[in-house]
C-alpha cells in the first residue's frame, strides 16, 4: 500500500452489491448523477488527484512488451459509486491497464488494489470474485451457448460447478432455479428476454454487448470495467445501452469504461481520466476535460486523423495477447467489428 | 456372411472395448473442454501396466491392481497438466504425444523384471476369470469364447455407467463451464470460474476413464504389451470419436464400434478379393500383408475427409464442437 | 461467401504420382529380394587381422534347411537364405577353425537373428584377442558429440521446414516426418529402381519434395484456410494425412528397410579425438550449406521478408500488399524440399524404410520446442541440442531410451521456457 493512499475497506451503503439490480432502466434519473458530482466537486482536475473514497488505486503500474512502454501509470483512483471514463488515443495503452486491473496481464512493476486488497499477482478469477468484473474490447460472449446458459454461468459461488456435486442434481437444482429467475429478471432489464434460448452466437454485436454486460452483473460486481461497450454497437441500440450503464450507478455500483466517442463520455461520465502514450495526462470532470488544450492536442487531434492499420494493430495485439496463434481468422475481417 | 460376423466380432470385442472407452476420455478432453490430449495411449498404458504389474509381480488382488491403474493414470494426468494446462492448446498436445511415446520407450525397455520388455506383463487375470458368472461352456459362442463374454459384459456395462455419469455431468454447471471453456477461456475467467483448474478436472477425468480402456483391452488380451500402445493407439481413438461425434454423449461408442466393424469388414473384404485361386485383385496389387495397410490409408483418408466436410460426425452438431478454436 | 474448392483432382493425381513413383521398385524388388542373405568376413585379431580362410559357416532357416558356406581367402562367407526372414539360426564350425585359432568366445559359436524380409545380415564371430581399445565413458564423449551433431544437422532440414510452416500459419503438422520419409522413398526409387546415380537421385528427390510442397499446399492447405477450417482441424487433417502417408509407404515397401545402391559401409576417418566418415562429412556439410542458405535467403531476399513479415502478423502483412497465399505457398515448397534432402540422408544413416517419420516426428517437435517454435535459428539450435543429447545420453542411459531424453527435454523446456530457447515469449499466450 502506498503511504499516500487513503484505503477505505468498508463500503459505502450504497455501494453493497448484495441487493443486486432487479429493476428496470433507470434512465437518467439525476440522484445519482448529482450526489457523484457532489462527491468529486471538491478533487482537482489533475493527473493522480486522491479522491474522497477510492475504489481502485493504482501506483507505479508498469508494463512494456519488447522495448515499447504500453503502460506507466505514476498514481490513480477511481471513485466509488460513480462513472469514470477511460479516454485516450488508439495505442494509448487503455486496454492493456484495464488487463493488468483485472489480472489478464502480468504489470513489469507496480501495485494497485480494489477496495483495499492488493491485487498485484492476483489470478484474473480472483479478481472477478472480489466483485471487480470486466467485458470486453471484442465482445466474449460464448456463442455455442444459450443466452440463458451465458446468464447462469456468470452467476458464482454455484454448487454445481465442483465434480463431485455436479451428477447430484438435488444438490444444485434449486440454486440453479434461483440463478434461472435471477438470469431471466437481468435479461428482462436488458431487452433480451425474447431471446433466452437463442444461441449467443446469432445475436447482433449490439446485443453481445448487453448480454456481457448483463452476465457480468450475474457475478454481482461492485466494480463493472467496460472496455468499449459502444464499438459496433448500431447507433439505434447507444442511446439505451448508455442509459444501462448509467443504471449500474443507480443501482450503486462503479463504472469505469474505456471509450472513444466523446459526446458519449460527455453524457454520462462523472469523472474522465485520459490516457496517452501509456500515462495519465489528465483528469477531471467532463466538462473540464473537454477544455483542456492538453487533451484537445493530445487526443482530440489524434483522433480525427487515426491511421486504418494502427486500429488493425491494436487488433490484432489483442489476440496476440490472449494466446492467438495466426490463425486463419487472422487471414479475413472479421465481420462483426466492421 | 463370415465379413459380417468378423466385422460384428471385431466391433464388439473386447479389443475394440478398450477403444471405446479411450475416445470416451478423449470426449471429454477435446470434445467438452477442448484439451488436445495426443497422449491418451499413456493414461490406458499406464492404467493397465500398474494394475498388471501389481497383480503378476506382487500378487496383489485385482482389485488393489485397478485402484493402483486409476491413481497412476490421475496422477500423470497431474505430472502432464500443471505445465501445459496453461499454455496454447498445441502445446498441451505435443507434451502429451511426448509423454505417450516416453511411457511406450520406458515399458519397453526399462524394468524389464516388472514389464518383460516387448512381451509384455500377462499372468494377472485369474482373479477376473475366477469371478466368471456365465453359464460354462466350451468352444465359442457367436464367435466368443466364454471368457471373452465375460470381459465384454463388464467392458459395456462399465461403457454404460460412464455415458451415464458424464451425461450427468454434462448437463451440470461444471459441464457448462468446461463447454464455456472449449469456447472462450477468457471469458470465463473473466467470470470467476478458476480455468486452469477445471481444465485439470477434466484431464484427469478423461485420463482415468482412459486407464478403465487400458484395463479391459488387458483383460481381454490376457496381457499388457508396450508396442499396442502407440501413438496410432491414440490417433485412432481420435478418428473414432471425430467419426461418432465429439461432445455428444454416445459419439465416440457409435464412432469406436463403427470404426472398427468397418474396418474389419473393408479387411476381410480385401483378403477375399485379393486371395485364392483366381484373385479380383491381383496379388502383385495387395498381398495378403498389404490389405492391413491398404485399410489403414483408408481409415487415414477418412479422417481426412470427415474432418473437412463433416467435422461433427455423424452425431455431433456442427455449431457446437471446438474445432474453430484457436 | 465464396469458397475454394478442394482439389481433389489435384490430390487424387498427387497420389497417383506417388503410386508410380514407388510401384517400379517395389514390384521389381519384390521379385528379386524373395531371399536374405547371411554374410560376414572372419578376421583374427592376433594376426592383424588376417582373412581367417576355409571356415565352414551353416545357417539353419526358419523352415529347418541347412545352408552352408565356406569362407574364402579374404576371410569373407556370404550365404543366400530363401524365403522372407525369420529366425535363423547362424553357426561357426570351430573344428575348421585353423590349428592355433579360436573364437573370442568359444561359447558364442552360434548365433540367432531374426531377419527381416530381404534383409542382409552382416554377422560377426570376433576371432582373437579383443584389441580395440576399451575406451572409458568420458573418453566416448567427443565422438558422441560429432555424431550428434551429424545427426543434429539433419534433423535441423526437417525442423526448419515444420517451423516455417507453423511461423506463418499456425499450423503444427503431424504429416511432417513422412515427408522426410517421402524424400528417401524417392532417392530410392530414382537410385535403385531407375538406376540413376545416386547424387542425382538426391536432387531429383529433392525436386519431387519441391514439387510436393507445391501441390499439398494448392491441393490441400490452401483451399481448407480460405474455407475457414480452423488450426485444431486443421492439425488433425495432419493426423489423417500422416496415416495415410505412412501405410502407403509401407504397402510399398511391406515393412522391409531397403539400401541405395551407393550403400557401402563407409570407412572411417580418425582424427584423434573422434573419427568420421566421409559420407557423414559430406552430409553434414550440405545440411549447414542449406541451412544457411535458406536462412540467408529468409533475412535477404524480397521473398524472406515477406515471409517474416507474414509470420509476425499475416493482417498487416496482407495489408501492405504481400500476397499471404503466395507467401504461405513458399513457405510450404520450401520446407517440403528441407524435409525431403534430410529423408534422403536419413535414408542413408537409417535405412530407406516406411517408419523414417515416425521415427523422427517427435525429435522434430522436440527440436523445434526446445530452440523455439516458429524461430528459424531456434530450430537449428534445438536439433543440434537435441542431436547431441540423443547421443551422449547413451552413456548414462540404454540406447533404446536415449529417444525419451529427447522427449524429456521437451516436456522440460515446456515447463521452464515455454517459449522455447530463441522464441519470443508473448506468443504463447
Amino acid at each position: 500500500m502506498p503511504a499516500d493512499a487513503t484505503p477505505n475497506p468498508t463500503p459505502t451503503p450504497e455501494a453493497g452489491p448484495t441487493t443486486g439490480p432487479t429493476t428496470g432502466p433507470t434512465t437518467g434519473t439525476t440522484t445519482g448523477h448529482a450526489a457523484a458530482a457532489a462527491a468529486l466537486a471538491q478533487v482537482p482536475s489533475e493527473p493522480g488527484a486522491a479522491k474522497p473514497d477510492p475504489i481502485v488505486i493504482a501506483d507505479n503500474v508498469k508494463r512494456s512488451f519488447g522495448g515499447l512502454t504500453a503502460v506507466d501509470v505514476e498514481h490513480v483512483e477511481i471513485q466509488r459509486g460513480v462513472i469514470t471514463a477511460l479516454i485516450g488515443p488508439n495505442g494509448a495503452g487503455k486496454t492493456t491497464f484495464f488487463n493488468l486491473l483485472t489480472g489478464f496481464d502480468q504489470p513489469d512493476s507496480g501495485d494497485w488494489s480494489f477496495n483495499g486488497t492488493s491485487l498485484r499477482k492476483k489470478a484474473s478469477h480472483k479478481v472477478a470474485r472480489l466483485g471487480m468484473v470486466r467485458t470486453f474490447q471484442l465482445t466474449k460472449v460464448l456463442s455455442k451457448l444459450t443466452v440463458l446458459e451465458n446468464m447462469r454461468l456468470g452467476a458464482t459461488g454455484q454448487r454445481g460447478e465442483s465434480f463431485w456435486a455436479a451428477p447430484l442434481k438435488f444438490l444444485w437444482g434449486g440454486q440453479e432455479d434461483e440463478n434461472t429467475v435471477r438470469a431471466r429478471e437481468l435479461l428482462a432489464r436488458f431487452k433480451l428476454d425474447g431471446k433466452e434460448k437463442d444461441f449467443a452466437g446469432s445475436l447482433s454485436g449490439g446485443q453481445r454487448k448487453l448480454l456481457e454486460m448483463a452476465r457480468a452483473l450475474m457475478v454481482r460486481p461492485e466494480l463493472v470495467m467496460l472496455d468499449e461497450p459502444m464499438a459496433g454497437v448500431n447507433p439505434a441500440l447507444k442511446q439505451s445501452l448508455l442509459g444501462h450503464v448509467k443504471s449500474l450507478r443507480e443501482d450503486g455500483m462503479t463504472v469505469l469504461f474505456v471509450e472513444h466517442d466523446m459526446d458519449m463520455v460527455r453524457d454520462i461520465s462523472d469523472w474522465v481520466i485520459v490516457m496517452a502514450q501509456g500515462k495519465v495526462i489528465a483528469e477531471g470532470t467532463p466538462d473540464s476535460i473537454m477544455a483542456d488544450e492538453r487533451v484537445i492536442d493530445a487526443y482530440l487531434g489524434a483522433h480525427h486523423d487515426v491511421d486504418i492499420t494502427e486500429m488493425e494493430r491494436e487488433i490484432e495485439q489483442e489476440h496476440l495477447e490472449y494466446g492467438d496463434p495466426m490463425g486463419d481468422s487472422a487471414h479475413q475481417p472479421r465481420e462483426e467489428e466492421k | 456372411m463370415d465379413i459380417i460376423s468378423s466385422a460384428l466380432h471385431d466391433a464388439f470385442s473386447p479389443f475394440a472395448l478398450s477403444f471405446v472407452l479411450a475416445a470416451i476420455g478423449l470426449n471429454v478432453h477435446f470434445g467438452y473442454t477442448g484439451l488436445l490430449n495426443f497422449g491418451q495411449a499413456a493414461f490406458c498404458a499406464v492404467g493397465a501396466y500398474a494394475m498388471g504389474v501389481s497383480v503378476a509381480s506382487f500378487d496383489l488382488p485385482l482389485i488393489v491392481g485397478i485402484f493402483f491403474g486409476l491413481v497412476a493414470s490421475a496422477l500423470l494426468a497431474l505430472v502432464l497438466g500443471v505445465p501445459t494446462l496453461r499454455l496454447r492448446a498445441d502445446y498441451l498436445a505435443i507434451a502429451t504425444i511426448a509423454a505417450a511415446e516416453i511411457a511406450r520407450l520406458v515399458f519397453s525397455t526399462s524394468f524389464k523384471e516388472y514389464f518383460n520388455a516387448r512381451d509384455g506383463v500377462s499372468g494377472f487375470t485369474r482373479g477376473f476369470r475366477d469371478i466368471n458368472p456365465l453359464p460354462d461352456f466350451n468352444g465359442q459362442f457367436l464367435t466368443f469364447s466364454r471368457n471373452d463374454w465375460w470381459v465384454m459384459t463388464v467392458g459395456w456395462v462399465l461403457v454404460a455407467l460412464t455415458c451415464i455419469f458424464l451425461w450427468l455431468l454434462m448437463r451440470s454447471p461444471w459441464g457448462r463451464v468446461l463447454r464455456s471453456i472449449r469456447e472462450d477461456e477468457e471469458a470465463v475467467r473473466s467470470l470467476g470460474k478458476n480455468v486452469y483448474s477445471y481444465k485439470m478436472q477434466a484431464l484427469v477425468l478423461g485420463g482415468v476413464i482412459g486407464a478403465f480402456g487400458g484395463f479391459i483391452g488387458g483383460l481381454g488380451l490376457a496381457s499388457v504389451q508396450p508396442d499396442s500402445f502407440n501413438t496410432d493407439f491414440t490417433f485412432i481413438a481420435f478418428t473414432m470419436l471425430i467419426l461418432g461425434g465429439a461432445a455428444r454423449i454416445l459419439g465416440p461408442v457409435v464412432g469406436a464400434v463403427l470404426f472398427w466393424g468397418v474396418l474389419s469388414g473393408v479387411g476381410s473384404t480385401l483378403a477375399r478379393l485379393s486371395s485364392g485361386d483366381n484373385p479380383i485383385i491381383p496379388p502383385d496389387l495387395m498381398g495378403s500383408d498389404q490389405v492391413s495397410n491398404v485399410r489403414f490409408m483408408l481409415a487415414g483418408l477418412a479422417l481426412m475427409l470427415l474432418m473437412i466436410y463433416r467435422p461433427q460426425g455423424i452425431f455431433g452438431d456442427r455449431k457446437e464442437i471446438a474445432l474453430d478454436a484457436r | 461467401m465464396h469458397v475454394p474448392r478442394l482439389r481433389v483432382p489435384l490430390l487424387v493425381s498427387l497420389v497417383v504420382v506417388l503410386i508410380g513413383m514407388l510401384a517400379s521398385p517395389s514390384l521389381a524388388a519384390t521379385e528379386e529380394e524373395q531371399s536374405n542373405t547371411v554374410q560376414g568376413t572372419l578376421v583374427n585379431t592376433a594376426e592383424d587381422r588376417a582373412p581367417v580362410e576355409g571356415v565352414e559357416i551353416t545357417v539353419t532357416s526358419p523352415d529347418g534347411e541347412v545352408f552352408t558356406d565356406t569362407s574364402d581367402d579374404e576371410g569373407k562367407f556370404e550365404i543366400e537364405v530363401p524365403g522372407r526372414g525369420g529366425r535363423v539360426m547362424i553357426e561357426l564350425d570351430t573344428e575348421t577353425l585353423p590349428d592355433g585359432v579360436s573364437l573370442r568366445n568359444e561359447n558364442k559359436s552360434s548365433i540367432t537373428r531374426n531377419l527381416n524380409p530381404g534383409q542382409r545380415a552382416v554377422i560377426l564371430f570376433p576371432i582373437g584377442p579383443d584389441t580395440r581399445d576399451i575406451a572409458t565413458k568420458w573418453d566416448r564423449i567427443p565422438q558422441l558429440v560429432v555424431n550428434g551433431l551429424i545427426f543434429g544437422i539433419i534433423l535441423a532440414l526437417g525442423a526448419l521446414g515444420l517451423s516455417m510452416v507453423f511461423g506463418t500459419t499456425g499450423l503444427t503438422n503431424f504429416a511432417h516426418g513422412e515427408l522426410l520419409t517421402l524424400g528417401a522413398m524417392a532417392a530410392y526409387m530414382f537410385n535403385v529402381a531407375m538406376g540413376l546415380p545416386f547424387v542425382l537421385a538426391a536432387v531429383l528427390s529433392v525436386v519431387v519434395g519441391l514439387a510436393v510442397g507445391w501441390a499439398q499446399d494448392r491441393g490441400l492447405w490452401r483451399p481448407l484456410r480460405h474455407r475457414g477450417t480452423g488450426l485444431i482441424a486443421m492439425m488433425i487433417v495432419t493426423i489423417g494425412l500422416q496415416f495415410l502417408l505412412r501405410n502407403l509407404f509401407q504397402y510399398f515397401t511391406s515393412g522391409r528397410t531397403l539400401n541405395y545402391d551407393a550403400y557401402v559401409t563407409p570407412s572411417g576417418v580418425d582424427v584423434g579425438l573422434f573419427s568420421y566418415t566421409y559420407r557423414d562429412a559430406i552430409m553434414a556439410g550440405i545440411s549447414a550449406a542449406v541451412i544457411i542458405a535458406v536462412t540467408l535467403a529468409l533475412s535477404f531476399t524480397r521473398f524472406g521478408r515477406a515471409t517474416r513479415a507474414v509470420a509476425d502478423n499475416p493482417a498487416l502483412a496482407a495489408s501492405t500488399g504481400i500476397n499471404v497465399d503466395r507467401v504461405v505457398s513458399g513457405v510450404w515448397i520450401v520446407g517440403t524440399g528441407l524435409a525431403a534432402l534430410a529423408g534422403v540422408f536419413l535414408g542413408y544413416t537409417l535405412g530407406v524404410t516406411f517408419n523414417i517419420g515416425q521415427f523422427t516426428l517427435l525429435l522434430l517437435f522436440a527440436s523445434v520446442t526446445v530452440g523455439g517454435l516458429g524461430s528459424v535459428w531456434g530450430a537449428l539450435i534445438g536439433s543440434l541440442i537435441i542431436g547431441v543429447l540423443i547421443e551422449v545420453s547413451t552413456l548414462v542411459i540404454p540406447a533404446e531410451l536415449k529417444n525419451a531424453g529427447a522427449l524429456m527435454l521437451l516436456i522440460v523446456i515446456l515447463l521452464v521456457r515455454p517459449q522455447g530457447l530463441l522464441g519470443r515469449k508473448e506468443r504463447i499466450g
